[in-house]
């Protein structure tokens, strides 16, 4: 770990803070998931560290389940779109041509949709389950992540070294994972932090319009949702996962930075 | 032909095609997935014979092309079907909701676009300087939280704390201009910090990027004030860029724009077809999802357009 700036290693840490903590949700947690335990919106105690929500359960626990299912779907949902366009973007840049057209403009004109829209369409007929989230939320991603990838693997197809791998005679899949694959990986581990937090809003949103993580399970989204009559009152409990949220997005952010000078300063360019 | 007009020409009609082809996948994605919309509306346990009678009344049992070109040509004459829940005429629903929502869009583009674009001068002027790190600072933390928090933040401190707005933005054809403003304040507030730091970025970069040219040193050295040089030299090469980014953003709006709606209980489209989209009604949501990605495709269009047209060079062929 040497050589690390400071601000990647807090980034570092508290990204595996929140990690830790949705792991360890059932263990760390102070009270039971769905246990109500007090009055309805109680203040921050001792006893209770955030107070309590809408019908009168821990709002600390609410947000520690809350971010397991939510960096779970997001997680899954990374992964997802990541193998999916990563894997079509290399795909149409090797092999160019109509394979090459065809999926860069499918792929424009699922970006012509906005997401949401796009997610609410689907949503709308199919049935509200975690895998079909994380489905439907992976296939949208990997657009972005087929444009990138694509972009980068075009520039090292022309490389002298794909070239000597293709007189040797290797196939196209040696191609892809041999040799684009570990030259590819740096610009896409950081857009990967990106990707990673762009998936955690919008999970968190599906959940407030109440298309995402259904209750009685607790989501960041679904927190804002059941507390949102708070507001008027003065009753700061709907706000509590937007430090969560912001928190955890600075700190990917870091990683993020991180990993993308180091990209640029291994190629030569610009940055120490 | 005057090759501006061919590549005008080719890019509308681009556009047509992409949007036939929206079309055809907004109908796929709720017709052939394999989600069941007569079982999504009556629920696990319906009787098979209310499920065939569902289809027949849906028209459900005709073939998916049939039924595409009905749909297709019916839309194209402003018929868009009747809701499911509540048997009303869609279109009559939307018209309202419609002026409502693009009424905010307007508002909203109205306070955000010069904002960015002063913002951005400001941030050139004082390259590298506390301003410049200020703005970039405050623009970054308001894209870090998703929309609808941002929402719930702001009416938190403005509504409820301060109470200098309305929390919840009531609108009907009774009020008149400035009543409605003041109950799209808070939203279009929202709606404007989303967009800003996009805009405000890339016409820093923009603006920037021309700094760098011959003629800027030229103006630099004939003695021209440092906001005089970016605003009559920088800024006029720069715009094919920023009118780019800002319809772009635009754009984007129209996707802001439906969960704020939610946030803040707005009768426009946004909350249309969230509300319908939980309760399954299908016709409702293809109708919402076409308007949202007509509106989408047609501002990247214009984007294009625009550029196209700024370019003299293409303006003034040789």
């Amino acid at each position: 770990m040497k050589g690390v700036p400071l601000s990647a290693l807090f980034g570092l840490i508290v990204t595996g803070l929140f990690f830790g903590m949705a792991a360890l949700a059932p263990w760390i947690a102070p009270y039971g998931m769905s246990e109500i335990v007090g009055d309805v919106w109680e203040p921050a105690s001792g006893q209770f560290w955030l107070g309590t929500d809408n019908i009168g359960r821990d709002l600390l626990t609410r947000m520690i389940y809350g971010g397991r299912n939510t960096i779970f779907v997001a997680s899954m949902a990374t992964a997802l779109s990541f193998c999916l366009g990563a894997f079509l973007g290399f795909t149409a840049a090797v092999y160019g041509g109509w394979v090459d057209q065809l999926l860069a403009r499918g792929n424009d004109l699922v970006m012509s949709i906005p997401t949401l829209i796009s997610a609410l369409v689907v949503l709308s007929v199919m049935p509200v389950t975690l895998p079909v989230l994380i489905v439907v939320m992976g296939l949208l991603d990997s657009t972005r992540v087929f444009r990138l990838s694509r972009a980068v693997a075009v520039d090292i197809n022309v490389m002298d070294f794909v070239e000597a791998a293709r007189l040797r005679g290797e196939g196209q899949s040696w191609v892809i994972f041999r040799e684009i694959l570990p030259n590819a990986l740096s610009p896409l581990v950081a857009e990967l932090g990106l990707r990673f937090i762009f998936a955690i809003l919008f999970i968190s949103t599906l959940s407030f319009l109440g298309l995402g993580i259904q209750p009685p399970a607790a989501d960041w989204g679904a927190i804002v949702k059941e507390n949102r009559e708070g507001i008027v009152y003065g009753i700061p409990a709907a706000l509590v996962p937007a430090v969560a949220i912001v928190t955890l997005s600075i700190a990917v952010n870091l990683v993020a930075d991180w990993a993308l000078t180091r990209t640029t300063s291994l190629k030569g360019g610009r940055g120490a | 032909m005057v090759p501006i007009l061919t590549l005008v020409t080719q890019r509308i009609a681009l556009g047509l095609v992409l949007l036939l082809a929206v079309s055809v996948l907004i109908f796929a994605g709720t017709e052939l997935l394999p989600g069941d919309v007569a079982q999504a509306i009556l629920g696990q346990g319906a009787t098979p014979e209310a499920l065939a009678n569902m289809r027949t009344r849906m028209g459900l049992d005709e073939p998916a092309i049939t039924r595409y070109f009905a749909w297709l040509g019916a839309a194209l004459q402003g018929d868009l079907g009747v809701a499911l829940s509540n048997g009303r005429d869609i279109a009559a629903s939307i018209g309202q909701r419609l002026g409502n929502t693009l009424f905010l869009a307007a508002v909203t583009a109205a306070i955000s676009v010069p904002l960015a674009i002063f913002l951005g001068l400001l941030a050139v002027r004082y390259r590298d300087r506390w301003p410049d790190k200020l703005i970039s600072g405050l623009t970054l933390t308001s894209i870090s939280l998703p929309e609808f928090l941002l929402g719930y933040v702001l009416m938190y401190v403005f509504a409820v704390k301060l109470g200098w707005f309305p929390s919840v933005s009531n609108i009907n054809s009774g009020m008149s201009f400035w009543q409605k403003l003041n109950a799209v304040a808070l939203p279009s507030l929202v709606l404007t910090l989303v967009v800003l730091a996009h805009m405000m970025r890339m016409t820093r970069a923009a603006i920037l990027n021309v700094m760098q040219s011959a003629y800027i040193e030229t103006a630099e050295l004939k003695g021209l004030r440092r906001l005089t040089l970016i605003a009559r030299h920088a800024m006029p090469n720069a715009l094919a860029p920023i009118v780019n980014v800002v319809m772009l953003n635009l754009a984007y709006l129209v996707v802001g724009v439906v969960v704020i709606e939610v946030v803040f209980v707005y009768p426009g489209m946004g909350q249309y077809l969230v509300d319908h989209v939980a309760k399954r009604d299908v016709p409702v949501v293809q109708a919402c999802g076409l308007i949202f990605a007509a509106i989408y495709i047609g501002l990247n269009l214009l984007a294009d357009l625009i550029s196209i047209l700024s370019n003299p060079r293409l303006r003034h062929p040789k």
